[in-house]
């Protein structure tokens, strides 16, 4: 197969065989993390700029030792140190950083369709690093793929994800690449939580959580966002940790070997129990060291795509 | 000047007329229809395998002047209209400052008579600053020569108020315009609440927030004894609701606009900001009830909410982009393309909604093609396609949800008061502001 896309925006918009393959070199990637010399010249003479108009620590180092390892260099824009401040759109912000002779563009943004905007005026690889609600696309790929190494494989699993679905762009990344896979996924939150036809999707919605871990083989444990209860409308933490927590005592209860995911920063005793956090179950640093591989993977390719594209234009 | 149309169909639903015919015209007067005219005119127009209408009118744009004359001016606005086949419209007072005194509106009027290409009725608000707090002097703005009031943009949401407006209304006998959207419901959204509005991360407007005060505005109506009409109608509900009143006799009226039976809610996926505006796109569901409603006459009118933006406010992120589209150039086309040529209405039935009902809900001598009446008719080919292009747009602004889209049916000329207004060129192209 042959990677045709020179931006990575969303789960939604990829094949089965597309989400197959971003896996698969992935792994080869992830071989060379394991070496003495973790890196690789496949992006040497290229420049990766990380743009984040969100504060984000995990995700933006995983970037950017992930181009590092890539060869690439890096810059890294943090929107409150940047001209956005001063007003400046988007676009413009992106035609600057493109006039500046980047390759790749890894954003963040608290704004859903932020990437697409961008990638649809810069010729630079635009790669989204989470808009708004809509799509965090590597995420969804680094949870897939340690699920699938501590699995096997991804068809006819079960997978519940926990949490603020309607303001989870983990969720929605994850929903689009687990059903594309074949895995059935559940989601389990307060109705409050729960956005409109979801099960269009191809989620199943429940709201009882011990009956949603007892036929999963993995649960996606999301972080509770109560910044964005602007409305006062979300259940309160304590009750929120009764009613959803993922506990010691509720994963007895679990399909035995359940793996617990996190995409972090964990709220210890909101969502996750401490020792379910850093127990037998837990896969959360796992998930963290994948990341890396994850995102040489979807540098690598989309990078390779645009030098593609501008190949065809020359000739 | 004397104007003389040769050989065209002519329809005018309003006087049962649809046959082939000649149109004399002349000092801003129809002089003549419908025998064959063998006199000698300044200017003789063929209208061979033409269709000859009353011209449109539009009961519902955003003219921006005054105070935002970067998005459009009275002069671009209405440049567009007559490309469009508009010759009427009705300006919305939503502009900076609102127009909300008798000044404000006098104001207005002196720009209109400076710079209008067409025929401009203007409406005055309901509320101060369309706040929904304090109502306006009702009295006095129609005085001012105000057809109609509205806080277009808002609704009002206190209920007694909104009542007390309605019953002064009737006392001044002036047609009240209700915007019906309850904002607790809508919740600052984006797009419609739904399947689409999950899959793009996106705050979603639920129906509700219309149908929910359609149906108050209507009972507030009734409660006052006066009629009402429902401004952009976007979903099946609000449809039913009008339906069920007009049955049991309310005097309730409706418009909506060419984007609601065209376009469904998955044209948002892309997050094109050309196709944000409010109410937004609904379903598949709600498009087919819009269309039914037309059908049917639950709807009775057909306007553009025509909502100039500037590039700037809407090549942005789209929830910060503004909501709105234009659409004076393109809502005969695409109620052509749409409802016409799809057999869901003819062309009496169309030029109704276009033209007639919108002149008899605003109480107003236009809309119909009668020896003795002002001149405002439009000439058009009925199966000519165009592609819609943003630099073809006479309008300001580009903010065009059929932007790339090709429409079946296209205007030739414009007579707006006895004067030819615009022309397409013979060669294909933008055609002339006459």
């Amino acid at each position: 197969m042959q990677w045709l896309r020179k931006d990575l925006l969303g789960l939604e918009e990829l094949s089965r065989e597309e989400i197959e393959f971003i896996l698969q070199t992935a792994e080869s990637f992830k071989e060379v993390t394991t070496r003495e010399i973790k890196k690789v010249p496949a992006l040497r003479g290229k420049t990766v700029v990380n743009l984040f108009y969100e504060p984000s620590t995990r995700t933006r180092v995983s970037f950017e030792i992930a181009a590092k390892r890539l060869s690439a260099d890096v810059i890294n824009i943090a929107a409150e140190s940047s001209s956005v401040r001063k007003g400046e759109t988007l676009i413009d912000t992106g035609r600057n950083i493109e006039a500046l002779k980047i390759d790749i563009i890894v954003m963040r943004n608290n704004y859903s369709g932020a990437a697409a905007m961008l990638a649809r005026h810069v010729k630079a690889s635009v790669v989204n690093a989470g808009d708004g609600w809509h799509e965090h696309p590597t995420q969804a790929l680094l949870d897939i793929f340690t699920l699938k190494e501590k699995l096997g494989g991804i068809e006819g699993l079960n997978v519940s994800i926990v949490g603020d679905i309607a303001h989870s762009r983990v969720a929605r990344s994850n929903i689009w690449g687990l059903v594309k896979l074949g895995a059935k996924v559940t989601v389990c939150a307060p109705k409050i939580l729960i956005p409109p036809a979801i099960e269009e999707m191809g989620a199943r919605v429940t709201h009882d959580i011990d009956e949603a871990l007892k036929k999963s083989d993995a649960v996606n444990v999301l972080r509770m966002q109560f910044e964005r209860d602007e409305q006062n409308a979300f259940p309160k933490q304590l009750e929120y940790f009764k009613t959803y927590g993922i506990t010691k005592e509720r994963l007895s209860k679990a399909k035995k070997g359940i793996i617990v995911m996190h995409p972090g920063p964990i709220n210890r005793g909101i969502e996750i129990a401490s020792d379910v956090a850093d127990g037998e179950n837990s896969v959360i640093l796992e998930q963290v060291t994948n990341g890396i591989a994850i995102r040489m993977a979807v540098l690598f390719l989309v990078s390779q795509a645009n030098e593609n594209i501008k190949h065809e234009d020359t000739d | 000047m004397k104007i003389l149309i040769k050989n065209g169909r002519v329809i005018d639903p309003g006087n049962s007329l649809d046959k082939i015919c000649d149109i004399l015209i002349q000092e801003g007067i129809i002089q003549e229809i419908c025998a064959p005219i063998n006199t000698k005119a300044d200017r003789q127009v063929d209208a061979t395998g033409k269709i000859v209408l009353p011209g449109l009118v539009d009961m519902h744009v955003h003219l921006r002047e005054p105070g935002r004359e970067d998005k459009e001016t009275i002069e671009s606005a209405t440049r567009a209209a007559l490309k469009g086949g508009v010759t009427s419209l009705l300006a919305m007072p939503n502009t900076e400052p609102a127009m909300d005194t008798p000044e404000n509106i006098r104001l207005l009027k002196k720009i209109i008579q400076g710079s209008a290409l067409a025929n401009v009725f203007v409406t005055g608000t309901i509320t101060k600053a369309r706040k929904g707090e304090e109502l306006t002097d009702i009295k006095k703005i129609k005085k001012e020569g105000a057809i109609a009031i509205t806080d277009d943009g808002n609704s009002v949401d206190s209920e007694g108020l909104m009542l007390e407006a309605l019953k002064r209304a009737k006392e001044a006998q002036l047609l009240l315009i209700s915007h019906a959207e309850d904002k607790a419901f809508s919740n600052k959204g984006a797009v419609n609440l739904g399947i689409i509005s999950t899959r793009l991360g996106l705050k979603g407007i639920s129906k509700e927030s219309e149908y929910a005060r359609v149906e108050r505005d209507i009972e507030l109506a009734q409660k006052a004894g006066t009629k009402i009409h429902i401004a952009h109608v976007s979903c099946r509900e609000s449809v039913e609701i009008i339906a069920k009143a007009k049955k049991k006799g309310i005097q309730v009226s409706a418009d909506t606009c060419p984007h609601y039976f065209s376009l469904t809610e998955d044209a948002v996926l892309g997050y094109d900001t050309n196709f944000k505006m409010n109410p937004p796109l609904r379903t598949r569901e709600d498009v087919q009830a819009i269309r039914e409603g037309l059908a049917s006459g639950a709807i009775d009118a057909i306007s553009s909410d025509h909502a100039p933006h500037t590039e700037n406010e809407k090549e942005i992120e789209f929830e910060r982009a503004e909501f709105g589209v234009v659409g004076l150039e393109t809502e005969l086309a695409a109620s052509i393309t749409q409802l016409l040529h799809s057999g869901l209405l003819n062309w009496g039935e169309l030029i109704e909604k276009l033209s007639l009902n919108p002149s008899r809900i605003l109480g107003i001598n236009k809309g119909l093609l009668g020896k003795g009446l002002s001149a405002d008719l439009i000439i058009v080919s009925p199966d000519k396609e165009w592609l819609v292009e943003k630099r073809a747009l006479a309008s300001k602004s580009k903010n065009c949800a059929f932007l790339g889209q090709r429409l079946k049916g296209m205007v030739e000329y414009t007579i707006c008061q006895g004067q030819i207004a615009y022309e397409a060129s013979s060669h294909q192209g933008a055609g002339q502001i006459v």
